[in-house]
């Protein structure tokens, strides 16, 4: 697999390890997390900071019967719930939401082709198959707007993106992705119009942070 | 459907008779880590008394100011302990704090309740080259922990306020603005704990 350039924004994995994120976005961070050796270890920091605040926090009182009852449940053979498996080229918890069966695929356009896998007023997600040196088509969004690629590659205004980069595209950004010749592009894709990056706060802390 | 009996059969430990004491050093890491270990590969009960009498509380305290009731917070207490003693096969000290590895399982667990949707997760790194458990590495873990902890103590009021927002919130809304606030500047050259170390460890786990 080749190196991956283009990895989840840091607070971005951390707003996922406090389960901020819709459930879009939680969708790519464990899709690239499942493909990234670098986000995976910045993610289990943010699970590190969250076990901390935790130790530290308030200790209400437990009832008796829920303790008696945990433990004499520990005999008993419980089925674990399989965690989600890798099928070709998609990562376990996409291969999850389809259901571990192939994509239906409808064509959007062109020959570009999507499978809605989520989608709410808010936030959504789907695959996209992008035949080689295609682009896609016009797509507005509001909000925020990641995608990462499975297979093949594409590129835009801003840079080349291969398997396991995300792109992260903000409303304000015009942009055209086209898929690079060769294979065709398989990309996962989520917008949440929630959520916006705003840099005024991290600015103002800055000085006083130190970062 | 995997069973917790059978995944640990499939992964060779050290003896279990004495895992505490498989490596030199291993009476040096946390108590909470040796607890930790002594139910992964003893099945030790008592352990994991220790285990739940400590998280037990804290994750409740949690569950409640993440937005669920108290009898419905008792309930993921509860579920959440459940999957602390089926996964423990999984628990890997050399890149997770026990209070991180629990805090995890819980914040899925809420997630899934709250917004009754299954919360998209990563897929697990492949348990099979395990390896016996390094007592330093471990410990290096610990203390980069140490110094974490040592950092979220210097944060003024203020800012422990938003990282305790970002990390313990409240879920029920789910509501989140924008990605704004979050002071992680201050802890972020010790919130990379061990990152290189980390990375080495999760390559060498690495399928593909
Ligand atoms: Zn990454």
């Amino acid at each position: 697999m080749s190196e991956i350039r283009h990895h989840i924004p840091d607070d971005l994995l951390a707003a996922y390890a406090g389960g901020n994120l819709s459930y879009a976005f939680s969708m790519v961070v464990a899709a690239h997390v499942s493909m990234c050796v670098e986000c995976r270890a910045q993610l289990s920091s943010h699970e590190t900071v969250g076990g901390a605040l935790l130790d530290d926090g308030d200790t209400p009182s437990i009832s008796q019967a829920m303790r008696q009852s945990v433990f004499a449940r520990l005999d008993e053979p419980v089925p674990v719930p399989q965690s989600p498996r890798r099928m070709g080229v998609f990562p376990g918890p996409v291969a999850q939401a389809l259901g571990y069966e192939d994509p239906h695929w409808r064509r959007i356009g062109g020959s570009v082709r999507q499978t809605l896998l989520h989608r709410s007023d808010k936030d959504s997600v789907r695959l996209l198959y992008i035949p080689a040196g295609q682009a896609v088509p016009d797509h507005g969004h509001n909000g925020l707007e990641l995608t990462l690629v499975l297979q093949g590659a594409f590129s835009d205004e801003t840079g080349q993106f291969g398997v396991g980069d995300v792109e992260v595209a903000d409303d304000s950004l015009e942009h055209t992705p086209v898929a690079s010749p060769g294979t065709p592009c398989i990309c996962l894709a989520a917008t949440d119009a929630r959520l916006r990056f705003n840099a005024v706060v991290p600015r103002l802390l800055q000085p006083v942070l130190g970062i | 459907m995997l069973n917790a009996a059978t995944s640990i059969q499939d992964r060779p430990r050290p003896p279990a008779s004495d895992p505490v004491g498989a490596s030199p050093g291993m009476s040096q890491v946390s108590e909470q880590t040796q607890w930790m270990l002594l139910v992964r590969d003893a099945r030790d009960k008592q352990a994991f008394a220790r285990l739940f009498d400590h998280f037990a509380p804290r994750l409740k305290g949690m569950l409640m100011r993440g937005g669920l009731q108290a009898g419905l917070a008792e309930e993921v207490v509860q579920d959440t302990m459940l999957s602390v003693w089926h996964k423990a096969h999984l628990f890997d000290p050399h890149r997770a704090q026990v209070s991180g590895w629990v805090y995890q399982i819980a914040r899925n667990r809420q997630i899934d309740v709250l917004r009754k949707e299954r919360r998209p997760v990563p897929e697990e790194l492949k348990g099979d080259d395990v390896q016996e458990d390094d007592a330093l590495q471990i410990i290096a873990l610990e203390q980069q922990t140490s110094r974490l902890r040592a950092a979220l103590a210097q944060l003024s009021p203020e800012q422990r306020v938003l990282v305790e927002q970002a990390y313990l919130g409240d879920l029920s809304h789910s509501e989140l603005q924008g990605l704004t606030g979050l002071p992680l500047g201050t802890i972020k050259s010790r919130i990379r704990l061990g990152l290189k170390r980390l990375r080495r460890e999760l390559q060498n786990k690495q399928t593909t």
